[in-house]
């Protein structure tokens, strides 16, 4: 059979449809989402009748997964770590209920932040909700685990966490591909209390769930995704986990001298790595992410073994790894090319030319001008790079839909005009809730939903929010004098940003809305046209 | 054999149509091929890098370490420059001279181009004149991919396949087009001492 050559994303989303996938809910946020745009355009999951529409945000996107697998069909649901904590009410709870048909939540994390807010490590999410966890280290594991992982899902009735990186997810490789299998029947839960988490229910199925950890880690000594490979020299034994495994290994190309044991499957192998630390002298940890494996091994007070990781800075303490961090890790000659000679200047993300944003941000910081700086807080999204120059105009930028929250906050300590920036997007993602508290208490506040009709950032994805907002934010309460729709055209900046400037002048609720499309969007449009 | 080519330039120059090519033309031919790109917010006018690795044997890191890499292919030349911490010694750099300038604190391009010549192994190549010339100026990025096209390890019949392969749903004149500007670009390279 030929390999097909997919990013570590698709080969998630190709192994998912071969395993017999019904549906996957998502949220995109980068490095996921890719995963539910393979399926999207995906014509043997369309044939398949496979559910791929995008949800409003993650949380809606884990419900939604959990009640697909409720009727015992197999369900994904993918997004960004910082997604994971949106969806985390949800999540943490389905380990308690478990499910009926498998299901595979899928966490991008993004170490070294790329594209990102913080750094954050998704495996301490599957240890605090007590449910397996997958890591794979290639593009072929990525797809092998999920026939694996919702095979595994079924056997233990729980949700199985699959954590990758970012450089797995946006690398391509050529992947072999499994044996298809068919969706599975609608067949409802055999007990009609395991997803009523009443006090009584939920404190029985948390004791099942401790109970079920022992099977779990069982599970991880078999699968064969976690591996000890036996070593020569046992001054040192490398537990390798992800990706780290393959950094490891670049460093050794005519075999590695020393004991490891590759990490891919969680809660962690005992056994094995009480094999590991009998038999080695001391135990180097590599881990993509945080230090989650060897906080464990060392425990509080590090009394017993000797383990070198991130926590004593052999590798540094954030960032992702990379080849060169772990030759230094090892003690083994490192290289480097040329410095980058000095000239060479630095070239950040920007704004694209024509982009409406570009209008709306050149309105604000006239209709500001009078109030002086400090006063716009805003959102995650294109419009983020507001803050950077020539613009500089935004003051936060904190988690989706804080913008609206946070000037809430400070118009309640008295901070006096304040304006909010936030996205299309955003604004249906999690901003709407702000609003409401913003209604609710009369806030004086004023929000500019900048709606470029697409999520932009990942790539112009459906927005939930289109055609809907002005009905949205009536209906939570602003009124309609003050809910006022623009064009962000450079020709309208006057114009935009005297009606900013009335808004803020008003004492409540008002939203004004910025409405022209994402440049990226339209070319990508007109180009599917042709 | 194994090669390990750093592509660079800035978002939208057409850097991934570059690694779609090779790594199709790696596949066919059998090899192992990894190739890690950047999406995501950096995308937006910033520098982008892929890095592509084609081995006979298994590879494990998608990146390529620092001081390893056989070529540095770049369409834009201060974005060749930035990864010169991953040429190994006697790596090439083959790289286009048209500066692409989105921001005020763009060196002198002279001085830029005179720091492409200092490299050991270079080849500073006008592929967007050459495009240009075609009447393809979008195909700048062929004619760096022709240009470099003796030092990524893939035969000319080998590469031509993979265009096909790559572009044949958009038609056999886009093939054409592209081939055309691989040619242009492997003549101007030949040319260039």
């Amino acid at each position: 059979m030929q390999k097909i050559v997919l990013l570590g994303d698709e080969a998630i989303a190709q192994g998912a449809i071969d395993a017999g996938l019904s549906g996957v809910f998502a949220y995109p946020g980068t490095p996921s989402t890719e995963i539910t745009e393979y399926i999207q355009a995906s014509k043997e999951a369309h044939e398949k009748g496979i559910r791929s529409k995008w949800s409003a945000n993650e949380k809606t996107a884990v419900e939604a997964a959990l009640g697909m697998s409720y009727t015992g069909k197999r369900v994904i649901t993918c997004m960004k770590h910082v997604g994971m904590n949106v969806a985390a009410d949800c999540f943490v709870n389905s380990g308690v209920t478990g499910v009926n048909g498998g299901m595979i939540v899928v966490a991008a994390d993004d170490p070294s932040m790329h594209s990102s807010q913080n750094e954050q490590d998704s495996r301490f999410y599957a240890k605090f909700a007590m449910i397996p966890a997958l890591e794979p280290s290639n593009q072929q594991e990525a797809y092998d685990m999920m026939h694996y992982g919702f095979e595994l899902s079924e056997k233990v009735k729980l949700p199985v966490l699959m954590r990758v990186t970012t450089r797995m997810a946006h690398s391509r490789s050529g992947v072999l591909c499994k044996e298809k299998l068919a969706q599975n029947n609608l067949h409802l839960p055999e007990d009609r209390t395991q997803f009523v988490l009443l006090p009584a229910i939920a404190r029985r199925k948390n004791k099942a769930l401790i109970a079920m950890q022992t099977t779990l880690e069982e599970a991880g000594e078999v699968s064969g995704f976690n591996q000890y490979i036996e070593g020569k020299d046992k001054s040192l034994g490398i537990i390798a986990s992800g990706i780290g495994y393959n950094y490891l290994m670049e460093n050794f190309k005519n075999g590695c001298p020393y004991t490891i044991l590759k990490i891919s499957q969680y809660p962690l192998p005992k056994k094995m790595i009480a094999r590991l630390v009998n038999e080695c002298e001391k135990i180097l940890v590599l881990e993509e992410g945080q230090p989650v494996i060897e906080e464990q091994l060392r425990g509080l007070l590090n009394l017993g073994v000797k383990v070198l990781g991130r926590m004593d800075n052999t590798v540094s303490r954030d960032g992702e790894l990379n080849p060169n961090m772990v030759a230094q890790a090892l003690g083994l000659k490192d290289t480097c090319g040329d410095n980058i000679p000095e000239l060479v200047a630095p070239r950040p993300p920007k704004l694209c030319d024509g982009c409406p944003h570009i209008s709306s941000y050149n309105a604000i910081n006239k209709a500001m001008e009078p109030y002086g700086s400090g006063r716009v807080f805003a959102d995650i999204g294109c419009y983020t790079l507001g803050f950077l120059p020539p613009f500089k105009a935004i003051y936060s930028c904190v988690d989706m839909g804080a913008s609206i929250s946070m000037a809430k906050g400070a118009a309640d300590a008295g901070l006096n005009p304040v304006l909010a920036v936030i996205g299309d997007s955003t604004f249906t993602h999690s901003g709407m809730t702000g609003l409401l508290d913003c209604v609710n208490d009369g806030a004086n506040v004023t929000v500019m939903i900048l709606d470029n009709e697409t999520t932009g950032m990942t790539g112009g994805q459906d927005s939930s929010a289109w055609g809907k907002i002005e009905q949205i934010c009536f209906g939570l309460g602003v009124e309609k004098e003050h809910i006022r729709v623009v064009t962000p055209l450079p020709k309208n900046v006057d114009e935009m940003a005297q009606i900013i400037g009335e808004e803020l002048k008003y004492q409540g609720v008002s939203v004004i809305v910025p409405r022209r499309e994402c440049l990226q969007v339209v070319g990508k449009r007109a180009k599917a046209k042709k | 054999m194994k090669v390990d080519i750093i592509l660079a330039g800035v978002g939208g120059q057409g850097i991934l149509s570059i690694a779609a090519i090779i790594g199709s033309a790696a596949v066919a031919k059998g090899l192992y091929m990894k190739q890690a790109e950047v999406h995501g917010m950096s995308q937006r006018g910033g520098d982008v890098q892929s890095h592509l690795r084609i081995s006979d044997q298994p590879i494990y890191s998608d990146l390529i370490p620092l001081g390893q890499a056989d070529l540095i292919l770049a369409v834009e030349p201060m974005e060749a420059l930035r990864y010169l911490p991953y040429l190994s010694k006697e790596g090439w750099v083959v790289t286009n001279k048209t500066p692409f300038i989105n921001i005020g604190n763009y060196p002198e391009p002279e001085q830029v181009w005179k720091q492409v010549e200092a490299i050991k192994n270079h080849k500073l190549i006008d592929a967007d004149s050459i495009a240009k010339e075609l009447g393809n100026p979008r195909a700048m990025n062929m004619v760096v991919l022709g240009a470099a096209s003796d030092y990524i390890g893939i035969s000319e019949e080998e590469l031509k396949g993979a265009v096909a392969a790559v572009f044949g749903r958009k038609g056999e004149a886009v093939v054409n087009a592209n081939l055309t500007a691989i040619a242009a670009g492997y003549d101007a390279a030949k040319k260039y001492c």
